[in-house]
């Protein structure tokens, strides 16, 4: 008996040593994602089922939007073409699976930055892409201007697992007013119901509530309340583990950002390159090494400028001229009144 | 020596197999999800859930923990399986008998109603039914009351609430009355089968269930008084009903639509069992003396039941799983509480879509046992 336990046991241990030696070996110096993706030829990258201004594919399933471009951004810079990513539409409660279990490299699905999302389930934030918070709407004829003037068995509609649900508990529960829940697995429900007349108020993101509005029978007998009622700081996310990657993704973020500030746009980077600011010349590759500790060439932030834009010209595209909030509130740089302020690209 | 180990090895060498496939993904999760640095633990189930639910059968709120939101989420489940089992077994046995009906009319209607409905998508009819109610149900200001006192809205259909005194008393009288029946019923047969008289049992049982509670409130004490639904105003447009029980439109949607779609099956179920029976049994019992009545309650349904069952389990236990197809449309059942949100919340997939899956699994193999006890029941005893 003694001795086929021990052959068992060395059978395990030698199963065990065949893992950690592969495992090992494809934790190479180099980043796995980004071996794994310029092996592949295209970014993978998880957005969300249809909100316009965000992530929205048209009829001829051309993706577009501000979290798009983000992953549209790492392409520029990891394989040089804007245009090679593969875009996988997740529902809220799938997001975070699919990019744990490695279905998904970037998750850039409007996802609020939360402490615990950060620390418990092997993801990190990479930054924040769009500053918004939860407002509610109602129609205009409830004759509602401000939450103020909701009552005690209102009905609120609103989509499952995200923290829409938690933020609106902590609302009407610290006003002590008691209130329906009706949640659905996906956006297109919600609005289908809210504007049947199953709820009272919708409940989410602003600038969702923003979108949502141009998709009801009637957009103009609804409006936004005033109120914003939490912080949703939206943002990229990754796996956690994969250093490098993550700084990629970080910085090809930034990089827009900071284009913005110092006004380089992708009409006219080209010409920046011969700029007097070495701080203009860093961020369009003509000074410094800033790619070779990702372990990209030097131009790699020129292309993402190029290719998708600065923050600005993002915005302006997919949520401006759109039509969903021309104003960019908060989401404006931190020299025009806004709260857009990154590191420096040196 | 030799014939057990030709016997045994290759079962050994399966169940060794098997042992090693689910030892390997184990390992592979353990590896994959420290690679990650994902926790595992069901540690959680005792953290404060901090989101609400719609509708409860317990109380429930945002400060209970994710284990009774978990029972939250199951008790929804149980409750829209139950009611949709009993509406689709009553609106099956009808639909099945209508079938074999000489009736052209019935017979054609029924045929049209089962082709149709078991032929359309389950999760499309629950859409149609849902967003056709929400379109059709008038705005809680425009309802016009239905049989005096309730309400049936878009946003629910709501009734009065019974409020009772002295409850247990009405509740003994109705247990009560049930022993007396079940008494009754066993000396009624013993008559039947020694003297061969005939009790009126039908009579005696519906007369014990009307006295017995009557008296509980002529002489226990007990009272009842209804809180009747009053419309309030919560803005200009907008209403709601204060005061007794709501359904939400969600759950009477689902049980419609898993009903209608599980009738269909189970009446191909009652059918096949009635066509099962040989003809000549009919003839026989009528010609005994039986009347119409007698030969379908005492020779054609014991037999066909023996048919109809096993079937019939089947389509209890499809429509017990179908109801998780409830998150679509915001009926907090298990799925939409427990495997949706508190999966969200807590983001333990493997620990919640475990649960989930052993909860399922229970549930159908209770609903199996139970109907198994049944079949035994009324399968033929041999003497």
């Amino acid at each position: 008996m003694f001795k086929y336990l021990k052959q068992f046991t060395s059978l395990v241990a030698v199963v065990a040593m065949l893992f950690t030696f592969t495992t090992e070996t494809m934790a190479a110096k180099k980043s796995k994602t980004l071996k794994n993706t310029q092996k592949k030829g295209f970014v993978r990258c998880g957005v969300s089922q249809g909100l316009p201004g965000f992530s929205n594919a048209d009829a001829a399933g051309n993706w577009t939007g501000v979290d798009v471009d983000v992953c549209r951004a790492v392409a520029a810079a990891v394989l040089g073409d804007a245009n090679k990513v593969k875009f996988t539409p997740l529902s809220a409660k799938e997001r975070f699976t699919a990019l744990t279990s490695g279905e998904i490299d970037i998750l850039s699905r409007n996802t609020t930055w939360t402490l615990s999302r950060d620390a418990d389930i092997g993801l990190t934030f990479v930054g924040v892409n769009f500053y918004d918070g939860q407002g509610f709407m109602v129609r205009k004829s409830s004759g509602i201007t401000s939450t103020s003037q909701f009552k005690n068995g209102i009905s609120a509609c609103t989509n499952i697992g995200t923290t829409t649900e938690l933020n609106m508990r902590d609302f009407f529960n610290s006003r002590g007013i008691s209130y329906e829940p009706v949640a659905f697995e996906k956006a297109d429900e919600v609005v289908a119901a809210y504007d049947a007349g199953r709820c009272d108020t919708y409940t989410t993101d602003k600038s969702g509530l923003a979108a949502q509005r141009t998709k009801m029978k009637n957009p103009d007998e609804h409006i936004v309340l005033p109120e914003t009622i939490s912080k949703e700081p939206l943002g990229p996310v990754v796996r956690q583990g994969d250093s490098v990657w993550e700084d990629i993704v970080r910085w090809s973020l930034n990089t827009m950002i900071e284009a913005e500030e110092y006004g380089i746009t992708s009409a006219n980077a080209d010409s920046m390159k011969t700029s007097d600011n070495p701080q203009i010349k860093r961020l369009v590759g003509a000074e410094g090494e800033m790619g070779a500790a990702f372990g990209l060439d030097n131009e790699w932030n020129l292309r993402i400028i190029k290719q998708v834009g600065n923050y600005g010209e993002s915005y302006k595209r997919n949520i401006a001229d759109t039509g969903i909030l021309p104003d960019r509130g908060p989401n404006e740089l931190w020299t025009k009144g806004g709260i857009l302020y990154v590191p420096p690209s040196r | 020596m030799n014939i057990k180990l030709k016997d045994i090895g290759p079962q050994l060498i399966t169940v060794l197999a098997v042992v090693l496939i689910f030892g390997f993904f184990t390992y592979n999760a353990q590896v994959n999800m420290e690679n990650r640095g994902i926790d595992f633990g069901y540690g959680f189930l005792s953290q404060e859930s901090s989101f609400d639910v719609q509708f409860s059968l317990i109380e429930y709120d945002g400060s209970h923990s994710y284990f009774r939101a978990y029972l939250v989420g199951l008790l929804n489940t149980i409750l829209v399986s139950v009611i949709g089992i009993i509406l689709a077994t009553i609106l099956g046995v009808i639909v099945g008998i209508a079938r074999l009906s000489p009736n052209y009319l019935i017979n054609k209607f029924a045929a049209f109603y089962v082709e149709f409905f078991r032929n359309i998508p389950l999760l499309l009819q629950i859409f149609f039914w849902y967003f056709a109610a929400l379109r059709a149900l008038p705005l809680p200001q425009d309802a016009e009351p239905l049989l005096g006192v309730t309400f049936l809205t878009i946003k629910g259909y709501f009734v009065p609430a019974f409020i009772w005194e002295n409850f247990n008393i009405f509740f003994y009288s109705v247990v009560a009355a049930i022993i007396a029946i079940i008494v009754i019923r066993i000396n009624a047969k013993k008559l039947q089968e020694t003297q061969g008289k005939q009790t009126p049992v039908l009579l005696i049982s519906i007369g014990l269930l009307l006295i017995l509670p009557l008296l509980s409130f002529l002489i226990g004490g007990v009272r009842l008084s209804f809180e009747v639904p009053v419309l309030k105003q919560l803005a200009t447009t907008s209403f709601i009903y204060e005061g007794g029980v709501s359904l939400p439109p969600e759950l009477i949607a689902l049980a419609l639509s898993l009903s209608l779609y599980t009738a269909t099956f189970i009446a191909e179920c009652v059918r096949a069992g009635i066509q099962g029976v040989g003809k000549g049994q009919k003839e026989a019992a009528a010609s005994i003396g039986l009347t119409p009545n007698q030969v379908l309650k005492l020779v054609i349904m014991p037999q066909a039941l023996r048919i109809i069952i096993p079937p019939t389990t089947n389509q209890y236990l499809n429509l017990t799983k179908n109801s998780s197809l409830a998150a679509a449309i915001a009926y907090p059942d298990l799925v939409l509480v427990f495997a949706g949100t508190a999966l969200m919340q807590t983001g333990k997939a493997i620990e919640i879509v475990s649960i989930t899956m052993f909860t399922y699994l229970s549930l159908s193999i209770s609903i199996s046992i139970l109907m198994n006890w049944y079949n035994k029941k009324i399968a033929i005893q041999e003497k």
